[in-house]
């Protein structure tokens, strides 16, 4: 326990870098799951493939393998990004066909009836997106982009593999240098992820349970 | 794809050589795009007064005519990777069947510890867990990895799998009860073999997220696909392979993945027309679980509602 209250400081500098790759990556990863999102729903047939071609690649690509595309063979091919940018590329990237899958869903899990329905009763274009269609799609999208938002979470550890000191990479060091309390150390950095993943997938189960729709 | 959007009309003539014209346009500034980022990578480039070959030209690429360099890669690689991840893959669907069976039971001093140790599980980063694993049993990089795999895995398969319980329909527990089976018997022969089933496409999603993440071995020094690949070969044959053993490597992960992917999807298909019609999405296992814990919870409160 020792360990662990005097190494807050190293603690403090890891915890505040993933909370800071979490919050850029998080918001850029939401602009650019957006715009694929978009371009999957589009009527524009080319948008359309490519989205779906980025999303399936992308997706099935491992984080590990992006990451080191980002901090090794960008800097190789003439980049000069420092690390923490090119992680944080690199987390943006990956997350977003994740994104664009929670927002697609979303919209596509509203049934046509209701956009008929809209019409039917004489409502143009933008009422029925704005105030039939979105609505829906958006109590079916919060939930399992809190949830893209906890794996984001977890996924910045991997980025203390490659030269950025965040979270784990602080862990590694700490664990390191204290060989006698290496559990402590470990458990302290457990605590600190579970601190934002655990609220925030609690929050996403309450939100699912509560806005489901019944169909 | 005109039927399944609720945005848009059936599409008239017009709106459909408008939609033409543009998707025209797009499609050759996407070429184009493309095409810019093969020209820089095909471009020779200045090296502190050397001028280096570009990156499809054949000097970068010849070293995949080398049978030793195949062998290596699928013998040490891409094998260390399967192993790992077929023996987390077995290790994680047994710990789910266990994590599903205790965190449904009806003993509460057996429920809510295992339902804390769950979340534990799940919140915390898998290459974390390997570190943990790594120092504290001190088991080598092989059996970290495949350890904090099969426990972070397992733990999400026991949730699908306790999800898939909980949207049974009441009376399939009820008829087993009235045969006179005891409550276990029940949940065993009865409930647990269509549950299990009606998963599946969530489970096997869930075995490609495990597969891509056999990748994390990487940092902790397990010699799998990455590691043989870029730091092996790229170090043996110099820098001038680095990027041509890049792709390689990422070709090689995506064939793996996508037949896997595609696998969970042809299941999913294949499955879907006889389960209770719950939708699930085999693409991410995770929205599925909260889905069909959503469903069951819904159907709990109104009992003989239709999904």
């Amino acid at each position: 326990m020792d360990a662990v209250i005097e190494n807050l400081p190293t603690y403090w500098r890891g915890f505040s870098m993933t909370l800071l790759l979490l919050g850029v990556s998080g918001i850029s990863a939401l602009v650019l799951g957006t715009i694929i999102a978009s371009m999957r729903i589009s009527p524009v047939a080319s948008l359309r493939g490519f989205a779906t071609v980025y999303t399936e690649l992308v997706r099935n690509t491992p984080l590990t393998l992006v990451l080191f595309f980002t901090a090794i063979i960008l800097p190789y091919l003439g980049s000069r990004l420092d690390y923490v940018t090119a992680a944080m590329i690199g987390l943006s990237v990956y997350t977003s066909p994740f994104v664009a899958e929670a927002l697609r869903s979303g919209i596509n899990g509203v049934p046509v009836g209701q956009a008929e329905a809209a019409r039917s009763v004489g409502l143009g274009f933008g009422q029925t997106v704005g105030l039939i269609v979105m609505p829906q799609a958006f109590r079916m999208t919060i939930p399992p982009l809190i949830n893209v938002f906890i794996a984001l979470t977890k996924n910045t550890s991997v980025a203390g593999g490659f030269f950025v000191f965040e979270l784990f990479a602080a862990t590694r060091e700490l664990a390191n240098a204290n060989g006698d309390a290496v559990i402590a150390i470990l458990l302290g950095a457990a605590t600190l992820y579970l601190v934002i993943t655990v609220p925030l997938g609690i929050f996403a189960g309450q939100l699912e349970r509560k806005w489901v729709v019944q169909r | 794809m005109s039927g399944s959007s609720v945005l848009f009309d059936v599409p008239g003539p017009k709106a459909r050589r408008l939609s033409l014209i543009s998707s025209i346009v797009a499609g050759v500034l996407i070429l184009v795009g493309l095409g810019w980022i093969a020209m820089t990578l095909a471009a020779p480039r200045e090296s502190g007064g050397i001028t280096l070959p570009g990156y499809f030209d054949g000097s970068r690429w010849n070293i995949l005519a080398d049978p030793e360099v195949w062998s290596f890669i699928f013998f040490q690689g891409v094998l260390g990777t399967l192993r790992a991840a077929l023996l987390a893959s077995v290790f994680a669907i047994v710990l789910g069947i266990i994590f599903s069976l205790l965190r449904s039971s009806e003993i509460a001093w057996i429920r809510i510890p295992t339902a804390v140790v769950l979340e534990f599980l799940r919140g915390m980063p898998v290459l974390l867990m390997m570190l943990f694993i790594l120092l504290v049993l001190s088991t080598g990089a092989f059996w970290a990895v495949v350890a904090a795999l099969s426990l972070y895995n397992g733990a999400l398969i026991g949730e699908a799998l306790r999800a898939g319980l909980a949207a049974l329909p009441r009376g399939q527990r009820e008829a087993g009860l009235s045969l006179g089976m005891r409550p276990l018997q029940s949940k065993m022969l009865v409930e647990f073999p269509q549950a299990f089933r009606q998963m599946l496409p969530i489970i096997v999603a869930q075995l490609v997220v495990l597969l891509k993440d056999t990748s994390l071995g990487y940092i902790v020094g397990y010699t799998e696909l990455l590691r043989v690949t870029m730091n092996n070969l790229a170090s043996f044959y110099g820098n001038r392979y680095l990027f041509t053993f890049f792709v390689i490597t990422l070709v090689l992960y995506l064939i793996m993945n996508l037949s896997l992917s595609w696998f969970a999807r042809w299941l999913s298909k294949r499955t879907a027309s006889k389960s209770s019609g719950i939708r699930l999405d085999p693409d991410d296992p995770n929205q599925a679980v909260l889905l069909a814990e959503a469903n069951a919870a819904a159907r709990q409160s109104h009992p003989g509602g239709g999904i």
